[in-house]
């Protein structure tokens, strides 16, 4: 980037500068062609590896027949949308749950002793468990239960355990930010007369939120792929679309359709995310990360 | 003790001709574990009146802010704020913080909010005004401190005398009673100091009543009415300015003075 630097001022860059900024850029387009060059091979390498195997000509017309990607793909596009929509309400209730849980336990105190009691119990149980383990008990044995008002529906039942399982993470992840903001920053607020609700309230959780965005997205990437897991209960996601297609036709096409939706969905998602928080300068300021990259 | 007097001007009117303390101090413990860190302080501060508090590291000067700004609990002792015990647990502390100003030694500016926001915040959390009313007294204090242009970056695009004139700005926007200073030069490379100092100078001449930690003792004799020497938890002597500075009559403030000013 260096020689995209603005010259301010309209002043002419010296002998030298220009000398060092050619270096860069040399340096820079030789890096990139290494890097091309070395990405070929690889691809090749590997590519003809997999092809030459005895089995590859069966695998090939087992897992990437042309016609049966083309005849799944509305079902399981049909069934991403449902991971979609799974998702996205699933990420929304886990953020705030998982900040309700963060709270607790940093609560200081005798009077909160059986918040963060409970916070931490269920943290330390939901981050123990399989995702697995959850979505089977929740999901089968919540209908066993007949408790008349509650859904059986595979959906928000596998929702639910996807909730109570991710909360658990995102609230350590929480916790971490609210504990890596300087006490200072407390002393500060309450120095001014905010009550202690309105220092974690405008001070704390707003940096603590601020620093966890990187993380954040890392789980939300998790998420988007463990939505799948609801299939396992009868959901008819993505997943549960290819499983269907896939006994039709006898071939195991729809499953590879599934997984490049999957890598579609989540590819857009971490980049949007980054970019958008880059934008508010949420990296930015603050974090450390700004200018860090312009290091040698 | 009972009058808790409310007067927003000068503090004079006790009988015997001096001014009211507006801060005072009796018997103040403070303890960390085993680590006694006030041992027994007592302090007045009149309206108008600035006292330097000086004294090695560790002798418990920013102790004895926080405490005073109830960010720490004495152990034991009373602080009265204008007549009113603020270590009585009844006493709402949020009401009592916010009548003072405190500014640290490490900028603790909010990160994530702009100066201008920095400023405002408590003015609209704490004191109930308007938003617009709230950054209209922000940008007006900042303007105050010389640094209006600066409403809208956020505090690390900031030097360091900057953010510490910005944190000046935010403690006094609230017309506090009484600014708390913790040796806010102290993170400053040399050549900021002196806008600081500079802006200290000028509330001096405001009439703000300030108690400063400071290690530096030319400030503490230019500025400072009296100047306070603690040591090991105890006011070993406490003065006029040019004269506990020139003329130190305990022997331990002779000898920090001599550390601290070698000829
Ligand atoms: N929160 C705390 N917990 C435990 N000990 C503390 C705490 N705060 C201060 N102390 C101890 O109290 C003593 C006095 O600290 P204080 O910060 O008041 O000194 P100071 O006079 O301000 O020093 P300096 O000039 O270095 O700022 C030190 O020994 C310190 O270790
Ligand atoms: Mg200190």
């Amino acid at each position: 980037m260096s020689d995209m630097r603005e010259r301010a001022g309209g002043y002419e860059p010296s002998a030298r500068q220009r000398e060092r900024d050619a270096i860069r850029r040399r340096a820079a387009r030789r890096s990139t062609v290494t890097a091309f060059a070395s990405t070929v091979v690889v691809t090749a390498v590997v590519v003809l590896a997999v092809v030459n195997t005895p089995g590859w000509p069966r695998v090939r017309k087992s897992f990437l027949d042309w016609d049966v990607a083309v005849a799944s793909l509305p079902k399981v596009l049909e069934g991403l949308w449902l991971n979609v929509r799974v998702l996205v309400v699933a990420a929304v209730v886990i953020f705030f749950f998982a900040l309700v849980l963060a709270i607790c336990r940093t609560l200081r105190g005798p009077v909160f002793f059986p918040l963060r009691a409970a916070a931490t119990a269920y943290v330390d149980l939901f981050r123990g468990l399989p995702l697995l383990l959850v979505l089977l008990v929740v999901g089968f044995g919540i209908p066993g239960l007949r408790i008349p008002w509650m859904t059986t529906s595979p959906v928000w039942l596998g929702g639910l355990a996807i909730v109570l399982t991710y909360s658990a993470y995102v609230a350590e992840v929480f916790r971490a930010g609210i504990e890596s903001v300087h006490p200072s920053q407390v002393a500060a607020a309450r120095s001014l007369g905010l009550s202690r609700a309105q220092a974690t309230r405008h001070v704390v959780l707003p940096q603590a939120v601020r620093r966890v965005v990187p993380p954040l997205l890392n789980d939300l990437v998790a998420l988007s792929k463990d939505s799948g897991l609801i299939s396992i209960l009868g959901a008819y996601d993505a997943i549960r679309a290819a499983q269907v297609v896939t006994s039709q036709h006898a071939n195991f096409t729809p499953y590879i359709v599934a997984g490049f939706l999957f890598i579609l969905l989540t590819i857009p998602l971490t980049r949007f995310t980054d970019a958008f928080a880059r934008r508010s300068g949420w990296l930015g300021a603050q974090s450390g990360l700004a200018g860090g990259g312009a290091l040698r | 003790m009972s009058g808790t007097s409310e007067r927003p001007g000068t503090g004079t009117g006790s009988d015997d001709g001096a001014p009211e303390p507006l801060l005072r101090v009796r018997g103040v413990r403070k303890a960390f574990g085993d680590n006694v860190v006030l041992d027994g302080i007592d302090l007045d501060v009149r309206p108008h009146q600035v006292i330097a508090l000086i004294g090695a590291s560790g002798s418990g000067k920013s102790t004895l802010l926080r405490t005073i700004d109830l960010l720490e609990e004495v152990d034991d002792g009373d602080i009265w704020l204008d007549g009113l015990d603020i270590c009585d647990p009844r006493v709402d502390a949020n009401a009592v913080r916010a009548r003072m100003g405190m500014v640290f030694q490490s900028f603790n500016l909010f990160g994530h909010l702009r100066v201008l926001e920095n400023v405002a915040l408590a003015q609209r959390l704490v004191h109930g005004v308007a938003r617009a009313e709230a950054d209209e007294r922000a940008l007006a204090m900042l303007e105050r401190v010389g640094l209006a242009d600066k409403a809208r970056s956020f505090p690390d695009e900031l030097s360091g005398g900057q953010q510490q004139r910005v944190a000046i700005a935010r403690a006094l926007v609230s017309s506090p009673r009484l600014l708390l200073l913790d040796e806010v030069t102290s993170a400053l490379d040399p050549e900021l100091v002196g806008e600081v100092l500079d802006l200290l100078t000028e509330l001096r001449a405001e009439g703000h009543t300030m108690l400063i930690a400071t290690h530096e003792m030319a400030f503490a004799r230019d500025v400072a009415d009296e100047v306070c020497f603690l040591h090991h938890g105890r006011i070993h002597e406490q003065g006029p300015a040019a004269q506990v500075l020139t003329d130190p009559q305990q022997p331990r403030t002779r000898e920090f003075l001599r550390r601290m000013l070698p000829r």
